[in-house]
């Protein structure tokens, strides 16, 4: 089977999340990989660096250049002539592409897999991640979006893949990028830090989820994530929300301080390796999943953790 | 301008879903059932914006079950002018939701189709990417901020890393993100009049498209289970814990 990889990049290098996707795409066949955008030489070189890649489609026009849906699925759906599955990581960009894509060649997507079963068959977190389906197709041909965090990250060097120039397809003229307002983090990126330490409702305002989260991060070397009941409440920024509907993160360890654990946040969490918990509630659902917690005053604990570890 | 907005009914979001025994699906009998929250705030924004002269009418539309129609009626005590019931005897994939809707697109001619972005009963988060395909339309998805403006719509959309704005042509789809809108509750003067409504009844049939599934859930099952884990009494027993894991030096 020959399977087409989005490059997830920044104009200048490829994103983690496209490594994970190239290990579920060599479970299915040989790997190439698409990388779109403006000025995309850098990324061209880096991606085909990656271990186990094929080709390198390049696709280098400025309608390419923010990755928008109605000029890149199209472009795509054209090499999906001459390959057998199209696999992107489940970012923002992965989930608002493919689904465009997998329209245009009348196929039916399959999101988020957790692993690949077979070459039609794979499973997949439904339910808030309260079940786990085993989903087989009969479509001929297929197109996945790959949850990053249940595949291992594919060398990003030691590969020696073949770069090849594609034609544009051209703008749709039917949108245009206007701007992007980055959230300002000097952290590392949440969905591919080591160690999350994540803030709930209880921080109480945005100063005090600044005061106690922010210095207990910094000194584990963690990102900082929220609930979305922190989010909403204007604590956090929107991209830091763990859970079904925002972010979905797996790290090494993973710090809820005053998070109660509702399960849309568990699904964003829950598979991270250890959980310790810090709550005042004793029966807070948090700690039916937490391997190290601690009941208490978040206000008196996270302070003194931050200056004892 | 005319909106659509298609809704889905779900088991509610405060449920916690049962995996039947026999590993056949998530158990749905007499739980509570409910629209999908993203829905919900896609319902509100089309109202809002009916509410800002910038929309003349909002048509809500349901594929499923013909308890569907619960859902449409909520809807329409939100505010929507007027229902369309697609019946299915069998669940349609969002493939086939697209196609569906498609049709009803080519019959209502809207200037918008606003949905949420996803559904939480099988988080698929395709439908409306894959209707803006089929209709070659442009797609702000992920929306927290809809503005019109003549013949384009201004969409911030709430992407990985921060916020992006699109300017896109219209008619155009947009999927809603949480924050959106805060939707509105029906009440219970409007839930009356909701009863007398206009709802088209129609069957997935009648439109004459293809929705046959492409794909079968062979196996649902309980993810697997964490080990209960111990509480610690003090913080210097947390941070041995963290130095044991080597989180901390």
């Amino acid at each position: 089977m020959k399977t087409l990889v989005w490059v997830e990049h920044d104009g200048g290098s490829v994103k983690d999340a496209t490594l994970a996707t190239v290990t579920a795409a060599a479970k299915l066949g040989e790997v190439h990989l698409i990388v779109a955008g403006q000025g995309v030489d850098g990324v061209a070189q880096a991606a085909a660096k990656i271990a186990g890649v094929g080709k390198v489609h390049v696709a280098d026009d400025a309608a390419f250049a923010n990755a928008l849906a109605e000029n890149v699925a199209p472009l795509i759906a054209e090499l999906m002539g001459h390959h057998d599955a199209f696999l992107a990581p489940s970012t923002t960009t992965g989930k608002n592409i493919a689904p465009r894509v997998a329209a245009l060649i009348d196929v039916m997507q399959i999101s988020d897999i957790l692993s690949v079963e077979g070459p039609d068959s794979f499973t997949r977190p439904i339910y808030a991640g309260n079940a786990i389906a085993t989903v087989k197709t009969s479509d001929t041909k297929l197109v996945l979006t790959v949850r990053t965090t249940a595949f291992e990250k594919a060398a990003a060097e030691g590969g020696a893949g073949s770069i090849e120039a594609v034609a544009s397809t051209g703008d749709a003229a039917k949108s245009r990028f206007v701007g992007a307002e980055k959230a300002e983090n000097a952290r590392p990126e949440l969905t591919s830090a080591k160690i999350i330490v994540s803030g709930g409702r209880a921080l109480g305002s945005e100063e005090q989820f600044h005061a106690l989260i922010d210095p207990l991060a910094d000194k584990l070397g963690a990102a900082v994530g929220a609930s979305r009941a922190a989010v909403d409440a204007g604590y956090a920024p929107n991209d830091y929300q763990v859970g079904q509907t925002g972010k979905i993160v797996a790290p090494e360890v993973y710090v809820a301080v005053g998070i109660s654990g509702a399960i849309q946040h568990l699904a964003g969490m829950k598979d991270s390796k250890v959980i310790v918990a810090i709550n005042k509630d004793e029966d807070a659902p948090i700690f039916q999943v937490a391997d190290i917690g601690l009941v208490g005053d978040l206000f008196t604990i996270v302070p003194e953790l931050t200056s004892k570890v | 301008m005319k909106i659509v907005v298609p809704v889905k009914r779900v088991l509610d979001y405060n449920v916690k879903p049962r995996v039947k025994a026999d590993g056949t699906g998530v158990d749905l009998a007499n739980v509570k059932m409910s629209m999908n929250p993203f829905d919900e705030i896609a319902v509100e924004e089309a109202i809002r914006l009916k509410e800002k002269g910038a929309a003349t009418e909002v048509v809500v539309v349901s594929i499923g079950e013909p308890k569907a129609a619960d859902t449409l009626r909520t809807a329409l005590a939100m505010g929507a002018d007027r229902a369309i019931l697609i019946t299915s005897d069998q669940p349609v994939e969002p493939l086939g939701v697209a196609k569906l809707l498609a049709k009803v697109v080519e019959e209502e001619q809207p200037g918008l189709v606003i949905l949420g972005k996803q559904a939480i009963d099988g988080d698929n988060n395709q439908t409306g990417q894959m209707l803006a395909g089929l209709l070659g339309w442009a797609q702000g998805t992920f929306a927290s901020k809809v503005e019109i403006d003549g013949q384009s719509a201004n969409v911030t959309r709430e992407v990985d890393g921060g916020l992006e704005t699109v300017a896109l042509t219209l008619p155009a789809i947009v999927s809603t993100d949480l924050r959106l809108n805060e939707p509105r509750y029906a009440s219970l003067p409007n839930i009356m009049k909701a009863k007398s409504k206009p709802m088209a009844t129609k069957t997935a049939g009648d439109y004459g498209v293809d929705v046959a599934p492409r794909l079968t859930i062979t196996h649902v099952a309980e993810p697997g289970k964490r080990q209960a884990g111990v509480k610690v009494g003090s913080v210097d027993e947390l941070v041995e814990k963290l130095k044991a894991l080597g989180v901390a030096k």
